[in-house]
């Protein structure tokens, strides 16, 4: 039997809980404000790129609530729990990413799971075990590592990436690699090996030619000159620098862009939106984007800075700066300035799966963030 | 080694994350700023370029054609028109494989190996965004079935045309001549601007010689293009000023009644205003439809009209060479009296033969084997007295001759506005020493004074130099054009006549002489075409010809059998009323028994034509 009593109880406690979780929320509220503005953002973007799509921003607002679900829920999650699940994680995406391989046997671009209800990207799922993995094996060793510890995490951050890099999807693979070697720079790798790192990385690079695909080779030729194949393999460049120069200080105005409503800039609602933006939004709605996104990451490094833990900051930094990563590669595809490499537009692009996976990997930071140091040092 | 020896210090690695932190954003803050530059540099230092590129990707010209110039006759009669029409137009850049393209399209719409010639001659001196026309005139059926399949074949589009279309393309053919698709010569040398998107241009005829006119503006539309070209709206539209229709000096009933008189006997016709130089009907027989070479004409028809025996592509009446025979005496007689060599009523024995003094071996003959007796200028027109007209031109000399004969406008073109005219032969030593480099003997002056030998004239030419008897002296330039229409809503203008030169008779006698001889032929038993005027509201003034296609002493002379028609040219000039003439008439047939038996039943229809319609008021009238 229910009395009177007992359901008050109840209600009595819900209350509590609900006025605890307002005045120590779970949540970082700047971090989440800038979040929430980049999704606005996004979607009204989105409705320009897509020529008044109401479908297409519908889908991806669906997305962003699936995301930012998931986001509330891993904020729930301690870190620590995070740090002991880290291996079994890791080590399940990678059996995923090798299932892929072999499913994908003979086809082209192969990167998706089939799981009937939804199409799943495994190496989505990296983006978040790698860092995760990183720093769970440098939190428990002596900082700055060592060589020894370099080439352990050379091995567990290679296997995935090249996994992904075979699919062939090199920009998740950059982004994978990034977010590794991010978690081994911030724990304080030291500069000098940083540089030979560098070094050998720069005198190794002509030795990718043969591995490449051939479109990827087009890819870099045409970025080293474009004018070569204008209506080609050159259109995507020209046509994105075009819209972006035509938008000059203060832009066309929503909707206004040319260079995407007639067409004439390819893939304009997914890895070219930030044309489309900067062509309606001009050099002042650009560089307020690139505040934007500097505040995110300013944010998420602080949060890694007070974090409890070596797992907690590795992680956090690392997720923040690979977010830059995604800005960096995109903005520099669309003016020009580096190869084209399919790396969406963060929150802005359309598309699920980089959005889940974004919210969720925001979701650890809230999590390291909620269960910071209580008092700073 | 002993990883417990070496404890973690929190602290330490919490500072150095610190640093690294800081290091890290000061990267990435460095980088967003390197990507904020590269942002300004293409936003505003290289902005206008981008500007103007990005204009020149979604606006795009389209040359408007201006609509053809119509042709009437001068009562406002239609004879070129502008009929709707579809044709196949492929922008080149937009296919792939044309080769491929051209092949599977040719299996839903039949493509001859003309049209791929001429698709791709025209092709190389067009830009490859430009559209080109591939196949014209499509029927409804290849549109159906080319509307199905199109899908197929990106870059190829039905495209509504006005077309070129003849009403009386037959009668018509020599004068209104026609428009055909414009090949890579003409596309070289027509105005690239003028005629960007035009198609055809005037081949012949009125067509040609006032292209012009009839071709009008081209118009332009400034439109918004998406990536694929397809137009999304209008920026900004001039109107093509369509060409100037025409109405020429015609009459097509005259034309019509002309082209039906010669029941398809190869010759030619010409009637004109003495008054005032207009053509009124110009005849060439046989003739074909211009309507087959709008739309390109196939190779067998073509190789039809061009290998014909009769052939039916020679404007007869401008460029056919026809010995004018006795059809020149009114000429030679008027010069000879102008000259002072006879008076009008000197007379002359005709004994049947003549014979240059000094010379008894050579005899030129009469018509009439013992001669017609004793003639003055009159009758020896009438009459056609050889020996009157021999006397007459060898007194003359040949340089004084050929001085007064090409008073008439022999040996040279009119100056009609058509192109291809030919000047003919009007015999003299300049004549003979730069054709043959040979001198000129005073035997080839006495048979040039009847009209044979080196002779040749055109219709036109005998047209004019009769206009010219009908005139008093006067020459007015024979032409087609009557008024120009500039608009659909401005009246007909009439084209300004040039001031005729002064006239070539100083003595008003010898012309009524001359005249009167004229008026003999038809009017007086003895005349050559005594009959011919009977039942003519007008008195008609009127001479004979009839030459002889061939020596006789040819072989061909014998060969051709015992039938005189195979055997002669047969002419007949003539104009009415012939006190005040308002019509002078030529015809020419190329073979025949006489002229008074072939050619001038041909004038008469002619005549009567005009007189039935003559009281019609002349102003242009509009359509």
């Amino acid at each position: 039997m229910i009395d009177a009593a007992t359901i008050e109880r109840t209600f009595f406690d819900l209350r509590h809980r609900l006025l605890r979780a307002l005045q120590r929320p779970a949540l970082d509220l700047p971090l989440l404000g800038a979040l929430l503005l980049l999704a606005t953002i996004g979607l009204a973007t989105l409705y320009s790129a897509s020529n008044l799509d109401r479908h297409m921003v519908i889908n991806q607002g669906l997305r962003f609530v699936l995301g930012g679900v998931l986001m509330l829920l891993i904020a729930r999650v301690p870190p620590t729990v995070l740090r002991n699940w880290t291996p079994w994680l890791y080590m399940a995406s990678l059996l995923l990413l090798m299932v892929v391989a072999v499913l994908g046997q003979g086809r082209g671009a192969h990167r998706w799971l089939d799981l009937k209800i939804m199409r799943f990207q495994p190496s989505e799922l990296v983006k978040l075990t790698l860092p995760m993995m990183a720093a769970w094996y440098l939190h428990a060793r002596e900082l700055p590592p060592r060589w020894t510890a370099l080439a352990a995490l050379a091995l567990l951050i290679g296997a995935p990436a090249l996994l992904i890099a075979r699919q062939p999807d090199l920009g998740t693979a950059l982004l994978v690699v990034a977010s590794g070697v991010f978690a081994v720079f911030l724990a304080g790798l030291a500069w000098w090996r940083i540089g030979v790192a560098l070094a050998a990385l720069a005198s190794a690079a002509p030795l990718a030619w043969p591995f490449m695909h051939e479109y990827q080779r087009n890819r870099l030729l045409m970025f080293l000159n474009p004018e070569s194949d204008p209506l080609g393999n050159g259109w995507h460049i020209i046509q994105s620098e075009i819209a972006v120069g035509s938008g000059g200080w203060l832009g066309k105005g929503w909707h206004q862009g040319t260079q995407s409503q007639l067409e004439f800039l390819p893939e304009h609602t997914t890895d070219f939106i930030f044309a489309v933006f900067s062509e309606e939004w001009g050099l002042v709605g650009v560089l307020l984007l690139l505040a934007l996104y500097i505040f995110i990451v300013g944010r998420g490094l602080w949060i890694a800075s007070n974090a409890r833990d070596t797992y907690s900051r590795l992680l956090a930094g690392s997720i923040s700066m690979a977010f830059f990563v995604y800005v960096m590669v995109n903005g520099g595809m669309i003016t020009g300035l580096l190869p084209v490499v399919g790396v969406p537009l963060p929150l802005i692009s359309y598309g699920g799966t980089s959005a889940v996976s974004l919210l969720a990997g925001f979701g650890v930071l809230m999590s390291i963030h909620s269960h910071r140091r209580l008092l700073p040092r | 080694m002993n990883k417990r020896a070496r404890i973690k210090d929190a602290r330490h690695e919490s500072a150095l994350f610190r640093t690294r932190a800081i290091a890290g954003f000061l990267l990435i803050v460095a980088c967003l700023s390197l990507l904020g530059a590269r942002f300004f540099y293409l936003q505003v230092t290289r902005h206008d370029e981008f500007s103007s590129r990005s204009d020149s990707n979604r606006i795009s010209i389209r040359r408007i054609v201006p609509s053809r110039g119509l042709i009437f006759d001068r009562n406002g009669v239609l004879l070129a028109d502008n009929t709707a029409a579809f044709r196949l137009e492929v922008v080149p850049e937009q296919v792939g494989r044309m080769d491929a393209m051209l092949d599977a399209l040719s299996a839903v719409v039949p493509l001859s190996e003309d049209d791929i010639q001429r698709f791709n001659a025209l092709r190389r001196t067009k830009r490859p965004f430009d559209s080109v026309p591939l196949r014209l005139k499509l029927s409804e059926d290849e549109i159906a079935r080319f509307s199905v399949e199109r899908w197929r074949f990106p870059g190829v589009d039905v495209v509504p045309y006005l077309t070129r279309s003849y009403p009386l393309g037959e009668e018509f053919a020599h004068v209104v001549g026609y428009v055909g698709r414009i090949d890579v010569n003409e596309a070289s040398r027509l105005d690239a601007d003028l005629y960007a998107g035009t198609t055809h241009v005037g081949k012949t005829g009125i067509e040609r010689s006032y292209e012009a006119q009839l071709h009008g503006k081209p118009g332009y539309e400034q439109v918004e293009v998406n990536a694929d070209k397809r137009v999304q709206r209008s920026i900004k539209r001039e109107a093509p000023s369509p060409g100037s229709n025409l109405y020429l000096t015609i009459d097509s009933r005259l034309q019509k009644v002309a082209e039906a008189a010669f029941a398809g006997r190869a010759g030619a016709a010409v009637a004109i205003d003495p008054r005032n130089g207009e053509v009124l009907a110009m005849v060439s027989v046989p003739s074909y439809d211009t309507n087959l070479f709008v739309n390109g004409i196939n190779q067998i028809d073509y190789s039809t009209l061009l290998n014909a025996e009769d052939r039916p592509l020679l404007n007869r009446a401008l460029a056919g060479g026809y010995l004018p025979g006795s059809t020149i005496k009114p000429y030679v007689g008027l010069a000879g009296l102008e000259l002072g060599i006879r008076k009008p009523e000197d007379t002359v024995l005709s004994t049947g033969e003549f014979f240059i003094p000094g010379d008894t071996k050579r005899a030129y003959r009469d018509d009439q084997r013992w001669g017609h007796g004793r003639v003055d200028l009159r009758e020896a027109i009438a009459q056609s007295v050889n020996t009157y007209f021999y006397g007459m031109a060898l007194e003359m000399g040949i340089d004084r001759f050929s001085v007064a004969l090409a008073k008439f406008g022999f040996g040279a073109p009119t100056g009609i506005d058509l192109l291809g005219e030919s000047s003919g032969v009007l015999p003299s030593r300049e004549w003979k020493r730069g054709r043959f480099n040979q001198a000129w003997y005073p035997g080839e002056t006495v048979i040039a004074g009847i009209g044979q030998g080196a002779w040749v004239v055109t219709p036109l030419q005998l047209g004019q130099a009769v206009s010219i008897i009908a005139a008093r002296g006067v020459r007015h330039q024979p032409h087609l054009l009557r008024a120009v229409q500039e608009g659909i809503n401005t009246d007909p203008q009439p084209v300004p006549l040039p001031t005729p030169a002064p006239g070539i008779v100083h003595n008003p006698a010898n012309w009524t002489a001359v005249e009167q001889g004229m008026i003999n032929v038809v009017n007086t038993p003895s005349g050559t075409a005594h009959g011919m005027g009977d039942g003519f509201p007008y008195v008609i003034a009127g001479k004979t010809g009839t030459a002889e296609r061939f020596s006789r002493t040819d072989e061909e002379w014998t060969s051709i059998g015992s039938s005189p028609i195979q055997r002669h040219q047969v002419l007949f000039e003539c104009f009415a009323p012939a006190d005040d003439a308002r019509i002078a008439v030529v015809v020419a047939l190329e073979a025949g028994r006489s002229g008074a038996h072939d050619a001038a039943p041909i004038a008469r229809a002619i005549l009567d034509a005009w007189a039935r319609y003559d009281d019609v008021p002349r102003e242009v009238t509009s359509r």
